[in-house]
């Protein structure tokens, strides 16, 4: 079993960064010119990297599978971005985001990347203001604040419910500066599906026009990978229908490792599942656990009864509800991290308590938000003894103001007033923390290829906290990769234009061609979704919230079976040489396949149990944090970093030793 | 419910292009339409046809992906949502449903639903962006303090995600809810003034070359428009080109 | 400022431009048009008509500039109305065009043809027989048997009913060019503040006001007249 370097620049924690920026290597701007570097995936990361390596001088070349860079999947996040600007005054600062980083994350991430993170974050949303991105304002005309999961302080700054989007788009915005100027050529529509590596370095990749099905070459100095996380491998989850993982899994193929594919982060609060023919969960912003409560009733008969449609819930008192995560953990209540959230929830509908047909669902109850803004806002109004239909009036208006998108959505996808009943909330996949491993550099075990953003496993260890996904996105993208790539394409000034022609472009592409003949000449008997919905379920029933050994066991066999039988009777209608959304779905299933098992490999030898990941085998057996997770910091505080050998059981385990040197490992309590 | 569906089939951009009816059953009335249009595509896969190409991706009604013209209205009869927000419960048991793709010679139909819009693109490209650096080394983020009211009007027009529906529901496929919505979030906030009469005049001549129409404020894109940017937008873009044109 | 017209924005605001004009032509018509259901049999009206019809300013500036605010108007809503169905040359099979704009805004190269119909007519009765007599005949006196003709010519307009019926029903097709017209000028000016609303509201009673108010007065000149 090999280790593995991080490349972590020595000396103290929070001079790292400011010390590897001193001693790099630099282009000169002249031979930027001369240098091409190709970006897989145009969301926060992929986008922002593209935009400032272009400003920079480099020639790049974007991929984006949808229509146009704005449509990348980072637009749907909703709830904010995470920065210690310490604006509220509630003693935020660098190294506080750092330790609640680290500690959400269940110490499983690298020390030295979280707090580069941290120490960028502020910078970004100077950056986005700059750029026109319009984050929420108070009436004194500066930038608010709001609270996420898991965290004592306000850091969090919003745009309405959309501030991936807004932030995206800000990122767009600095794309489209460098497309008109010339300096990112944008390929929309297009899929990667092959890296091309020329003397161990990777030097372009192989791609589909989706319009018109030819495969093309691109050539490159670099090859930065953004194309975000796997969590459609459970065919269910909150990403984009498109969301896939083929880019990462090809580099993985080609000798990048794969980090953590077990930490995967099931959020808490998305609206249930109402059918079979269900194509995606929608998540409903963390933000609304500021304000909402959950609860379920604490009587059987209750259950029944709102199951059967006997009583509303709007009928049950108080004394009636079980409040369980102010039961569980006072200290958090509401706004404990995701990880225990879920696992909460996901603990009371096993128990048979959950409020819908299917049994998986719990409310989240605005109530006493609305009466308590309601009461505020009398108060401020100046209305003695106000009624509580005005109250009730007032509150929601507030509720409104606050989340009035939010509860728009819900209404029109479930059909229910959030504002008159409570919502019905159930946990879904939502995020991967595992991902392509990488060292300090962003660069992974290929040289020249480099994964940010989702795509690889750094800062959020085991589980990420609300509003960091856009942190780490924009952080890697406008302000770690524009140093550190360069570091490296110092010693390529001299290179010259990448030929396409080599034979192992040639190779690559007669590879991609192949098994782009095969799925369409195949003509088996199901469809590419019949296998992708089976290998989802599997993924969930046995790799989902709650693991043991017996079931990563299975899950293992049955995925390994599900893929022998999708190569065998996959059916792919059309041809290879037009637009043909069917043959997409095909490749993408394909790698799944093979990547949900090596996450069910990665589950099954993590026998710990740590933030996202949580083995049925080890929870505290008594104590105070009786039934909560039990981490071993004696035998998993690593990194587990696969090497691609074939078939997916086959990989072979690097570790990546964690240390941790400013931050004392402790049980993660939020009672 | 059973359903019959007169749905558009183009084979690629050359092809001429039809309407084709086709027939499902047992629709959940929870089903989002998409999620029809899945049942349909499965059933056409398992019959050994090619199913039907639309665009999608977020499927939540953000990414701006969706695009379907369903009865006559730009995602479909219901208000404020996109086309994958939409529910059968808007529809009944034994309906017709026609559905095709958005209409525009700036947008033209690469295959059955799916059109190419990046018209929007270089209307973009042309000067939808505030030219700062991306270095972070910019002043910090509450130097200049931004009036609530200016900041949130900045934010409802910037809420605008680029599907098209406005200038598919126009009659005269104008794009000036989309261009004036880019316009106004710049034009609302410091940070766009600097470039304010440039940026107007090259994104009006970019929509203008593209081929869209012109608006005659028939107020129905902002009916349809899912995310309910307003005609105020319009307005204030004919008066930043008005004062850009008089300065330039 | 040389490349304006040649924007969608600038010719938008040219036809915005010249429809101001001409409603308030149309409003200083009406007023003139009301003089003569004066009880006063027609003093007013014929004093009134005579100035028009004889002033200098009137005949020389702002006729021609009148004649060419129409002619630009339509030409202008021509070109646009071509430019605006190349805008979109596949039609839908189903198109809703109700459930989301009004009849009227959808309409207006319609509603504009039936007015440009009736200004036709109108050049007919009124305009051409005018430049006859002052430019052909060279009589600029206005009078006709000692008398005033104007009002007497108006009155012999309102005879016919049917083309009272013709002048009701373009005058209805105009209150529905300024019912999306007016406050659509305004838009396309980019008027928007705290009084676009009082605006819209002015607008939609401009538009009915007028229009009712010269279909009224033709039926008065219609009914009173001996038959």
């Amino acid at each position: 079993m090999a280790t593995l370097d991080s490349k972590t620049p020595k000396g103290p924690l929070k001079d790292k960064w400011t010390t590897y920026k001193d001693k790099i290597n630099l282009v000169n701007p002249a031979n930027k010119r001369l240098i091409d570097v190709i970006v897989v995936g145009t969301g926060l990361a992929g986008g922002s990297a593209a935009a400032t390596l272009a400003e920079l001088g480099y020639n790049v070349k974007a991929f984006a599978y949808q229509d146009s860079p704005r449509r990348a999947h980072s637009i749907a996040a909703q709830g904010g971005i995470n920065a210690a600007k310490n604006y509220q005054g509630d003693g935020d600062s660098s190294y506080r985001l750092f330790y609640d980083t680290v500690k959400g994350g269940d110490y499983r991430s690298r020390e030295a990347n979280v707090h580069r993170l941290a120490e960028v974050s502020a910078n970004i949303i100077d950056q986005c203001v700059a750029q026109g991105v319009p984050f929420a304002r108070d009436y004194g005309g500066l930038l608010d604040n709001r609270s996420f999961g898991g965290v004592l302080v306000s850091r969090t700054f919003y745009a309405k419910g959309q501030t991936g989007q807004q932030l995206l788009l800000g990122a767009y915005s600095a794309m489209n500066r460098q497309i008109a100027r010339g300096k990112i050529e944008m390929f929309n529509r297009h899929e990667m599906l092959d890296v091309v590596i020329v003397d161990g370095k990777a030097r372009g990749i192989i791609a589909r026009n989706l319009v018109t099905g030819e495969i093309e070459r691109h050539s490159a100095h670099a090859v930065v990978i953004a194309s975000g996380g796997y969590g459609n491998v459970y065919f269910l989850s909150t990403n984009a229908m498109g969301s896939n993982a083929t880019a990462a899994w090809k580099i993985h193929k080609k000798g990048a490792y794969f980090a953590n594919p077990c930490y995967t982060q099931i959020h808490p609060t998305c609206i249930p599942r109402s059918g079979d023919y269900q194509s995606k969960l929608t998540l409903m912003s963390e933000s609304l656990r500021n304000d909402g409560r959950i609860w379920v009733p604490k009587n059987m008969e209750d259950v029944l009864a709102i199951r059967e449609g006997r009583k509303k819930p709007t009928d049950l008192s108080e004394e009636e509800r079980d409040y369980y995560l102010e039961r569980r953990y006072p200290a958090f209540g509401n706004l404990v991290p995701r990880d225990v959230a879920s696992r909460a929830a996901k603990e009371r509908c096993d128990a048979g308590y959950g409020v819908n047909a299917t049994g998986e669902a719990v409310y989240l109850d605005f109530k006493s938000a609305i009466e308590r803004y309601g009461k505020e806002q009398a108060k401020l109004k100046g209305i003695e003894n106000p009624s509580a239909a005005k109250i009730t009036e007032l509150g929601e208006a507030i509720v409104e103001a606050k989340y009035g998108n939010l509860f728009q959505m819900y209404e029109k996808i479930v059909d229910q007033n959030p504002y008159k009943t409570p919502m019905m909330i159930y946990p879904a996949t939502h995020y991967t923390m595992g991902g392509i491993w990488v060292d300090y550099n962003l660069m992974t075990t290929i040289e020249g290829c480099y994964a940010i953003g989702e795509a690889n496993f750094s800062d959020h260890g085991a589980n990420r906290l609300g509003a960091s996904a856009l942190m780490q996105g924009l952080a890697d993208g406008y302000f770690v990769l524009p140093y550190t790539i360069g570091d490296y394409l110092s010693n390529d000034i001299r290179t010259g234009k990448i030929s396409t022609d080599s034979k192992e472009f040639e190779e690559a592409e007669k590879a991609v061609k192949e098994r782009i003949d095969f799925f369409v000449n195949n003509k088996g008997s199901k469809s590419v979704d019949y296998f992708h919905k089976k290998l989802g379920k599997v993924m969930w029933d046995k790799v989902g919230m709650a693991r043991n050994e017996k079931g990563l066991q299975e899950a293992m066999a049955e995925i390994k079976a599900i893929r022998e039988e999708f190569w065998k009777e996959v059916k792919v209608p059309g041809n290879a040489n037009e637009m043909n959304p069917e043959l997409e779905k095909a490749g993408r299933v394909a790698d799944f396949l093979e990547l949900g098992e090596l996450f069910a490999k990665d589950a099954l030898h993590r026998t710990e149990s740590c933030g996202g990941h949580f083995r049925e085998e080890s929870v505290e057996l008594d104590g105070p944090q009786k039934g909560e997770a039990k981490r071993d910091d004696a035998n998993f505080a690593y990194v587990a970093a696969w090497e691609y050998k074939g078939e997916p059981a086959d990989a072979v385990l690097h570790k990546e030793q964690l240390e941790f040197n400013d931050i004392e490992l402790k049980q993660r309590s939020y009672k | 419910m059973n359903l019959t569906l007169k749905i558009w089939r183009q084979k690629d951009a050359n092809d001429k292009g039809q309407m084709v009816d086709y027939k499902v059953t047992d629709i959940s009335e929870h089903m989002s339409f998409l999620e029809m249009m899945d049942v349909l595509n499965e059933q056409l896969v398992n019959s050994g046809d090619e199913p039907v190409a639309f665009d999608h991706d977020c499927r939540e009604g953000i990414c701006g992906m969706c695009s379907m013209y369903i009865n006559g209205e730009a995602h479909g009869p219901d208000r404020g949502v996109t086309t994958c927000q939409l529910h059968m419960r808007m529809f009944n048991d034994g309906d017709t449903i026609t559905i095709e793709p958005f209409r525009a010679t700036a947008f033209p139909v690469i295959k059955d639903l799916v059109v190419d819009r990046t018209s929007f693109e270089r209307i973009q490209q042309a000067g939808g962006f505030i030219s700062v650096n991306t270095s972070g080394n910019t002043q910090d983020a509450n130097a200049i303090p931004i009036a609530k009211e200016a900041a949130d009007k900045a934010m409802d027009a910037a809420t605008c995600i680029g599907c098209g529906a406005c200038v598919a529901t126009c009659k005269n496929s104008s794009a000036m809810l989309f261009v004036g919505a880019k316009v106004s979030q710049y034009a609302l906030l410091p940070q766009g003034q600097v470039e304010a009469t440039d940026r107007v005049l090259n994104m009006v001549k970019q929509m203008d070359e593209e081929g869209f129409g012109n608006c005659t404020n028939t107020g129905a894109c902002e009916i349809e428009c899912p995310k309910g940017i307003s005609l105020e937008n319009i307005a204030r873009m004919n008066s930043e080109f008005m004062k850009a044109s008089l300065k330039g | 400022m040389s490349g304006l017209l040649k924007s969608s924005i600038g010719r938008k605001f040219a036809m915005a431009l010249s429809a101001f004009f001409l409603m308030f032509f149309l409003l200083q018509h009406f007023v003139i048009n009301l003089t003569s259901i004066f009880p006063d049999h027609g003093a007013t009206f014929n004093q009134l008509s005579h100035f028009m019809g004889t002033n200098p300013m009137v005949q020389y500036v702002m006729q021609p500039i009148l004649i060419f605010g129409v002619v630009f108007h339509f030409v202008m809503g021509f070109v646009l109305e071509v430019k605006n169905r190349n805008a979109q040359k596949v039609k839908y099979a189903k198109n809703n065009g109700a459930a989301n704009s009004t009849w009227m805004s959808r309409n207006m190269i319609w509603s504009g043809l039936a007015i440009l119909a009736f200004i036709v007519l109108h050049f007919i009765d009124f305009w051409f027989p005018e430049i006859n007599t002052k430019f052909i005949q060279g009589d600029w006196s206005g009078l006709h048997d000692g008398e005033f003709r104007y009002f007497h010519e108006l009155q012999q307009k309102f005879h016919n009913p049917v083309r009272v019926g013709a002048y009701i029903g373009a005058f209805a097709f105009l209150a529905m060019h300024l019912l999306h017209g007016f406050s659509s000028a305004f838009q396309s000016m980019g008027a928007n503040n705290k009084y676009t609303n009082g605006l819209k509201t002015f607008g939609k009673l401009y538009a009915i006001l007028i229009p009712v108010g010269f279909m009224l007065i033709a039926l008065v000149h219609y009914f009173n007249n001996p038959h």
